[in-house]
């Protein structure tokens, strides 16, 4: 049996991942992280268009400060994230972003002068101060008040992750590459690291830890129309699942981009619209400010999304042989800017549509993106179930994001939450010895074994890569951006019958080394587990919250289901996931409940939010003279390592 | 785009080292063709519709991300943005990417050489203030126009492309090629960077370094991404040849 031991042991090797890694080396615990590629090709870098961080450097960002930040972040989660959590985040980000600087990044700066943008399909001109000069820059995306997503002109998270990566070069810290992680080894309520499959070699492994992080990104794989990477099927969600113990919070929580391009899905950033392009019908008709007048197609994502597919039902989309789609016109902006700042986008189009974006106009469609659901966590990383298990960026339920995500708060929290939970990582590993039986190590090897021979010895049976496409099927057409009571449980049923088939794959290649059926034949029944989470969750949340829009109960009921959804599979030849709800404490709220501001008000109130809301009244007065962070500390104290609490200084403004 | 349906031909370099006894060869495959298809979505059907065993790598399959380049009828380049309809004949040739250890059919170990390159030019800011910084205050500040040229060089996603056409690697096998010396006229911009050109000298003041290239420049004819490679290659030979 081959057994590597190490003290932190990271799967994933995007943005969140290789910053834990960063941590708990900086602290001096051996450190390993386990990719299926190579870590510079993670799905981080496709983060084209920024990171938010209250800099507020750029005129139109002057003003801005975490306050904001953390009241966009959570009236963008429609009140269903942890807002300690959101807090540390927003605390956190000028720091991350700062130190990114330090290692390489090449942030956009800021131009001081006049400068020609577009807003609002005007051309206008802002004025950059000379102070500012040469500080980070910031463009304007969704649902934010303030120009807050730092850039790196197209290639934001490109910049990032190879600017992480190059750090964890220099650290010396190894990249186990082709690796894949498929099942969690652990023994009374405690995780010790994983048995992981080499993806050339076929052979087994056991890697043993005292702290194992789970950073393997989302589950838009799912999905069958998605801009997500290849890899990101939310396998590392689902060997979570599979222990029985650690729980996945809010997977019906999935996110649609407003602007995948028709039929690859592939993304166009938000910083098209966000730098003033302009979402179109037929009859070249921009329909936005009929249904948002105030942020027109900078509402928030899922709020754009559901009003296109409103627009489209109206008979008002471009018919196409893959379905209705709509423009985005991005013709506005003229070639100098797109050339620079969207060039990414350019390439795109000229590659996969055969088109010049500056002179035509852009096929696109709502398109699954984001996985707001994960890995529940505790605000330190750490799985409140299963010791030692921990999980950063989008594979983690932190949860920051609640119901629905704001652009670019995605990169910012691979960084923020690598930073915060590789601390912690470092302290448990600090804490904890390392005591693990062979036998436990091999108890697991022998099954991850077994699961493995059964399927190379098997003659007939199911396909998975039928199964896998009947799976994505039910979801987009059933779980998809509009949902209703019926057609979910269809899906539940549906999906039930696949988990079933899914138990009687063969192979038609049957060898055990490298072999991309192989591969499939692991990782579909566990896709299949993971999409009944989220079509189960779907269906018994009775509600409307962010990206959850059921169309039979329109409403946001936050007298009921002001809750996070926990599931966990504990028997594995159930057929259904166990669910079970964590509520959210409005008495704890910095903000309480109130309306996005989007469309018809329509919340069925909780019973306390009027009542948190007077007593933060009272708290305010009387504190008369207490500043912003005294007001934040005694309304929602957070847990955050001690190195992070430093307050973050503002050009013009100093340290308040 | 006509809707006429067309029968593509791929001829897929196959050969699998972990399977004893495997022998290199060219497979023909026959799909047919569907509007938009890239060789991203043609490979895909291909292993899920006729033979499952076939190897080969994508990620993000949007040009972004540089897992996929291959030698497409006889030019390197990314396989995920590469549309069928290019190929008037019909006939595509798929090879692996030559200059890298293979995996399998048309999959290549560009990490390991990558990870190796990223090493050899130590491949991250030099600057021992760079772990002190207090990232509370103000970041120190850029020249906006700098910023703009660290990005447009930084802009390399390591797909290989230039080195599979690198003449002088095939002579010399530790020939640092293009993508290192990219990633050196990077850092050697970079103000933030401390390293001296003494110090860049040691690194690449070589014949497998920047003073082996032949200046064939197949590099600047592959590289997806159009990075400056001539221009840069020629920078850093008059930089290094001024180093006393």
């Amino acid at each position: 049996m081959k057994v590597i031991y190490t003290d932190s042991l990271v799967i994933g090797g995007g943005l969140a991942g290789l910053r834990v890694a960063i941590a708990s080396m900086q602290r001096g615990y051996d450190t390993i992280v386990l990719s299926l590629i190579p870590a510079k090709r993670s799905h981080s870098a496709a983060a084209q268009g920024g990171m938010q961080a209250s800099l507020g450097a750029c005129i139109k960002g002057d003003g801005d400060d975490e306050d904001i930040h953390f009241a966009d972040t959570v009236k963008g989660s429609d009140w269903g994230c942890d807002q300690e959590v959101a807090r540390a985040f927003v605390n956190t980000s000028p720091k991350a972003i700062r130190q990114l600087a330090a290692w390489g990044v090449p942030w956009t700066r800021v131009r001081a002068g006049d400068q020609d943008v577009v807003i609002n399909n005007e051309k206008v001109t802002i004025t950059e101060k000379l102070e500012s000069h040469g500080l980070i820059s910031a463009r304007d995306f969704g649902g934010t008040k303030k120009w807050r997503t730092c850039f790196t002109a197209d290639g934001a998270g490109h910049t990032m992750l190879y600017a992480m990566d190059n750090k964890a070069i220099q650290m010396g810290i190894p990249v186990h590459e082709r690796k894949e992680a498929l099942a969690l080894i652990h023994d009374d309520g405690v995780c010790y690291g994983a048995i992981v499959r080499d993806l050339i070699t076929g052979d087994l492994i056991a890697y043993i830890a005292k702290a194992t992080t789970i950073a393997t990104g989302g589950y838009g794989r799912l999905y069958s129309v998605t801009t997500n990477a290849v890899i990101s099927e939310g396998i590392g969600n689902a060997i979570a699942l599979q222990t029985g113990i650690a729980s996945l919070g809010n997977m019906e929580a999935v996110q649609f981009h407003p602007t995948g391009i028709v039929p690859v899905a592939i993304l166009m950033t938000e910083g098209c619209r966000g730098d003033g392009g302009l979402l179109l019908d037929k009859d070249g008709y921009r329909f936005m400010p009929d249904y948002e007048p105030a942020k027109k197609e900078l509402a928030s994502r899922d709020v754009v999304s559901r009003r296109m597919t409103e627009h489209m039902r109206k008979g008002k989309g471009i018919p196409s042989r893959y379905g209705d789609h709509l423009w985005l016109d991005i013709r506005l902006l003229g070639r100098k800017h797109i050339e620079k700042n969207l060039r990414e986008v350019k390439e795109i189009c000229e590659y996969f549509l055969g088109i010049d974006p500056v002179e035509e106009l852009i096929p696109v469609r709502p398109t699954q993106h984001y996985s707001m659901g994960g890995i529940r966590t505790k605000p330190t990383g750490e799985s409140p179930a299963l010791k030692g298990l921990f999980s950063a960026g989008e594979a983690a339920c932190w949860d920051m994001h609640g119901f629905n995500r704001l652009g670019g708060n995605s990169v910012a929290e691979t960084v923020v939450a690598g930073m915060i939970v590789g601390e912690y990582v470092a302290d448990y590993c600090a804490a904890n010895p390392l005591n693990i039986s062979t036998t436990t190590i091999e108890h697991f090897m022998k099954q991850e074994e077994k699961k493995i021979t059964d399927l190379l010895m098997k003659e007939f049976g199911e396909n998975p890569f039928e199964l896998k496409a009947a799976m994505q099927k039910v979801m987009m057409d059933k779980v998809g951006i509009f949902r209703n009571g019926p057609d979910l449980e269809q899906a539940v049923e549906e999906l039930k019958v696949l988990n079933q088939r899914a138990k009687n794959i063969a192979l038609r290649n049957r060898i055990s080394s490298s072999n991309p059926e192989l591969v499939e034949a692991i990782r579909v029944p566990m896709m299949i587990k993971l999409a009944q989470c989220v079509a189960y969750g779907a269906f018994l949340r009775t509600e409307s919250r962010g990206a959850h829009a059921r169309e039979d109960y329109p409403e946001r009921n936050d007298k009921d289901w002001l809750k996070r959804t926990l599931t966990t599979w504990k028997d594995e030849s159930a057929d259904l996931p166990e669910l079970s709800y964590e509520e959210l404490d409005v008495m704890k709220m910095e903000m309480p409940p109130g309306s996005r501001g989007y469309g018809v008000d329509n919340i069925v109130h909780h019973p306390d939010t009027k009542k948190r809301t007077s007593q933060i009244e009272t708290i305010r007065e009387a504190n008369p003279g207490a500043d912003r962070f005294e007001i934040s500390e005694i309304l929602n104290p957070i847990t955050i390592p001690e190195k992070f609490k430093g307050k973050n200084e503002r050009i013009g403004r100093g340290f308040k | 785009m006509s809707d006429y349906e067309r029968i593509l031909k791929f001829h897929i370099f196959r050969y699998n080292p972990q399977k004893k006894g495997d022998k290199p060869r060219m497979v023909t495959y026959e799909i047919t063709e569907a509007p938009g298809m890239t060789v991203f979505i043609a490979l895909n059907e291909i292993r899920e519709q006729q033979d499952p065993s076939i190897q080969f790598d994508f990620v993000c399959r949007a040009g972004i991300c540089g897992s996929c380049a291959m030698v497409i009828n006889g030019q390197p380049t990314l396989a995920c943005r590469t549309l069928t309809s290019k190929y008037e004949s019909g006939e595509i040739k798929l090879l692996p990417l030559p200059g890298f250890e293979l995996i399998g059919d048309l999959s290549v170990n560009t990490g390991k050489f990558m990870r190796a390159m990223s090493e050899r030019v130590e491949s991250w800011i030099h600057d021992t203030n760079a772990d002190m910084v207090d990232y509370n205050k103000l970041e120190e500040r850029m020249d906006p126009d700098v910023a703009d040229k660290i990005y447009e060089l930084e802009r390399c996603v390591e797909c290989g492309c230039c080195v599979s056409a690198c003449a002088t690697k095939r002579m010399r096998p530790d020939f640092l090629s293009a993508v290192g010396f990219m990633r050196l006229a990077r850092f050697a911009l970079d103000p933030r960077d401390k390293r001296t050109d003494e110090e860049f000298y040691e690194i690449m003041g070589d014949d497998d370094g920047v003073f082996g290239c032949m200046t064939l420049l197949g590099c600047e004819d592959y590289c997806p991404k159009d990075l400056p490679h001539q221009t840069q290659i020629a920078y850093l030979r008059r930089k290094m040849v001024l180093v006393k």
